[in-house]
């Protein structure tokens, strides 16, 4: 078969670690993708559909009454107005744009807060695409408003209860589907994991968010910040917004991952913080595991967060020191996501309170004027009814 | 490595086709497992196909799935898989013993480290269900330096640079897949044409066995007049263990009356 076009390693970490059946399936994707860079009427589309109906650029919002200590700045990325309500959006219409080359006219996904699953239902209604969407069974059960949106918007929620039934599980069943269908369907994963080329095109289609936060905190403060903070899931949102900076040494990087009722517990999901390296979902990277290598089952009070290995890029960089990874428990995201709705009127989604509750740390330490880019990947809508049982005294 | 070979001559001599059972290792528990592999071999199969049980295994259906949940809930871990496969070699000196397992078990245990158990334990050859060509480098070398056959999966898909590279790399036998998909009898094997297997077998690779939906005697008996040097069922046995868990003395019988009949249609 003929050679891959695009390196699929960052560093060590990364590779295909696929079944042989879909080595073709994600070589015809690699081969779209490269094409479709080289086609500027699709830059033109994809630029369109991301202006006129998803509404980029969105706005750098600077934050008038949350910062602890009047010598630090926080900026807002406000990817939480995207339309669907999150940086999902952005990367789906990409992909949808791929499908088509591809001349595949079904798509799966996998879904774990319901954010990439309302992303793909929106993309594939507007394109004309056939879609169905595997959601674990947990994750059904906290996130109904975004299973009603993905039905709403034509999509098919398939309930997964295998495994720990989040999205690992999730993941596990998309691939299944796929192998059995990649003649006819694509897979359109949701973050910047998985096999090549999938860190590759997710982090390309995802890389405006930090282009565009770039020119406008240049134009506000006409410096780069101090640093730009995300949090980390599979991590898309934060390569997002990353990219741009990485050849700007004087920008730290912080991602923030999930570190759930915190990392001495087992309960959390931050596979950098303490996970230790090997192949999970197609890639090399940082994963959660027993000492035998059994995938461990990870949790976060946010959905989009618990899944327990991380996209291969965000191993590169912690690796190289480029990035640096930290992870906030619940409940200090829990408190971010009340500190932003009272001081601010913004309802954060609890994916993004993870960053913003790091931001606040930092700002709260800071001893010189300092500048904070917050990626607010997503809004909080899909989380208020969880949110709301959790503090009537529900359990986290 | 070399049993594959000497079992090969065997079944050529006999003018017959061989028969693959796979079962994961510890499913139902790792005692009635050791029994059932037994059972496995005294109802006639030709080599064993044996899968060490992981927690996210993609490659699978239902069925197999199912049994992975069952042998880690059992307490299954690798060296217990591995204790199991080295009674079963003392059982038996000249079965071959495949393992089919996936990548993050053998990469917690160190490549070198893992080849090396396995051939202390008696294993003759390694499949790796989400290591294609192109990532195995590293893991056919380190199963060379042990003497551990590197089993590679033919596709429906596949195309000749692949044929080329899998008839150079593998060892013991090859992997036929007989259709798109997972693991499972819920999609029938769908036969591969005698061309096919006549295009696969130009490039001279060690004999093709075909899997994935292999059910029934008459799927054995067609895999093999296509031109297969045999047949590998999984998930048909692994539905009787699920079936009779709770009643191993009916489970045994079961499978040897499904190995015995299946061998018959070689």
């Amino acid at each position: 078969m003929s050679e891959l076009k695009l390196n699929p390693y960052f560093g060590q970490y990364g590779g295909m670690f696929v079944p042989q059946l879909l080595v073709p399936a994600l070589k015809q994707l690699e081969q779209a993708y490269v094409d479709a860079l080289q086609d500027p009427a699709f830059h033109a589309e994809f630029q369109q559909l991301l202006t006129e109906y998803a509404g980029r650029p969105t706005p750098l919002t600077l934050c008038r009454n949350i910062s602890p200590n009047p010598l630090v700045k926080i900026y807002l990325k406000r990817e939480d107005l995207l339309h669907g309500g999150a940086h999902k959006t952005n990367q789906v219409l990409g992909q949808a744009l791929l499908t088509k080359r591809m001349g595949k006219q079904e798509v799966i996904a996998e879904t774990g807060a319901g954010q990439h699953g309302v992303a793909t239902a929106l993309a594939c209604a507007l394109l004309g695409l056939k879609c169905r969407i595997y959601m674990g069974a947990k994750d059904i059960e906290r996130q109904q408003p975004n299973v009603f949106r993905m039905k709403l918007m034509g999509a098919t929620v398939i309930p997964v209860t295998s495994g720990s039934g989040t999205l690992k599980d999730a993941v596990n069943e998309a691939m299944r589907d796929w192998s059995a269908t990649y003649d006819t369907t694509h897979y359109m994963l949701g973050t910047a994991a998985g096999p090549h080329p999938f860190p590759t095109i997710v982090r390309d289609f995802q890389k405006m968010i930090g282009e565009e936060a770039k020119q406008q905190i240049l134009k506000a403060e006409g410096k780069l910040p101090d640093a730009v903070i995300a949090c980390v899931g599979g991590g898309s949102n934060a390569i997002g917004i990353f990219a741009d900076f990485i050849a700007e040494e004087g920008v730290k990087l912080i991602g923030v991952e999930p570190g759930g009722k915190g990392l001495d517990t087992h309960q959390h999901g931050a596979a950098l913080s303490t996970g230790s390296y090997g192949i999970l979902h197609g890639a090399y990277t940082a994963i959660m595991q027993t000492n035998d290598g059994q995938i461990e089952e990870s949790y976060s009070i946010s959905a989009g967060l618990d899944y327990p290995a991380v996209g291969p890029q965000h191993t590169h960089l912690q690796q190289t020191g480029r990035a640096e990874y930290v992870a906030i428990n619940d409940d200090e995201a829990l408190a971010a996501f009340q500190q932003l709705a009272k001081s601010e009127g913004i309802i954060p989604a609890l994916e993004s309170s993870h960053a913003l509750a790091y931001a606040l740390k930092l700002a709260e330490q800071a001893t010189e004027p300092t500048v904070l880019l917050v990626n607010l990947s997503g809004r909080g809508d899909k989380d208020l009814a969880h949110v709301h049982s959790v503090l009537a005294g529900g359990q986290l | 490595m070399k049993r594959y070979q000497q079992m090969f001559d065997r079944l050529s001599r006999e003018g017959r086709g061989a028969f693959v059972p796979f079962v994961t290792i510890g499913d139902p528990t790792p005692e009635l497992s050791f029994d059932i592999i037994k059972t496995l071999i005294d109802a006639g199969a030709d080599a064993l196909e044996l899968g060490i049980a992981f927690s996210d295994p993609i490659a699978d259906g239902p069925t197999i799935q199912g049994a992975n949940i069952r042998a880690l809930a059992a307490g299954t871990t690798p060296a217990i898989s591995f204790d199991i496969i080295a009674r079963i070699r003392q059982y038996h000196a000249t079965i071959p013993i495949g393992l089919l397992l996936y990548s993050n078990l053998v990469m917690a245990r160190g490549l070198d480290n893992f080849y090396a158990q396995a051939a202390s334990a008696g294993v003759d050859s390694v499949l790796i269900a989400d290591v294609p060509l192109h990532e195995s480098k590293l893991f056919r070398q380190s199963a060379i330096k042990h003497d551990i056959a590197p089993i590679f999966i033919v596709p429906p898909n596949v195309d000749d640079d692949d044929l080329r590279q899998i008839a150079s790399y593998g060892r013991g036998y090859t992997y036929l897949l007989s259709r798109a998909g997972v693991t499972g009898t819920e999609t029938a094997a769908a036969m591969p044409t005698s061309e096919l297997i006549a295009r696969i077998r130009s490039y001279n690779p060690a004999p093709p066995l075909l899997g994935f939906g292999i059910s029934t005697p008459a799927h054995v008996q067609n895999a093999i007049k296509s031109g297969a040097a045999g047949a590998i069922s999984g998930s048909a046995i692994v539905k009787l263990i699920e079936q009779y868990q709770q009643q191993p003395a009916e489970l045994l019988a079961q499978l040897t009356q499904f190995v015995s009949s299946m061998k018959a249609a070689t």
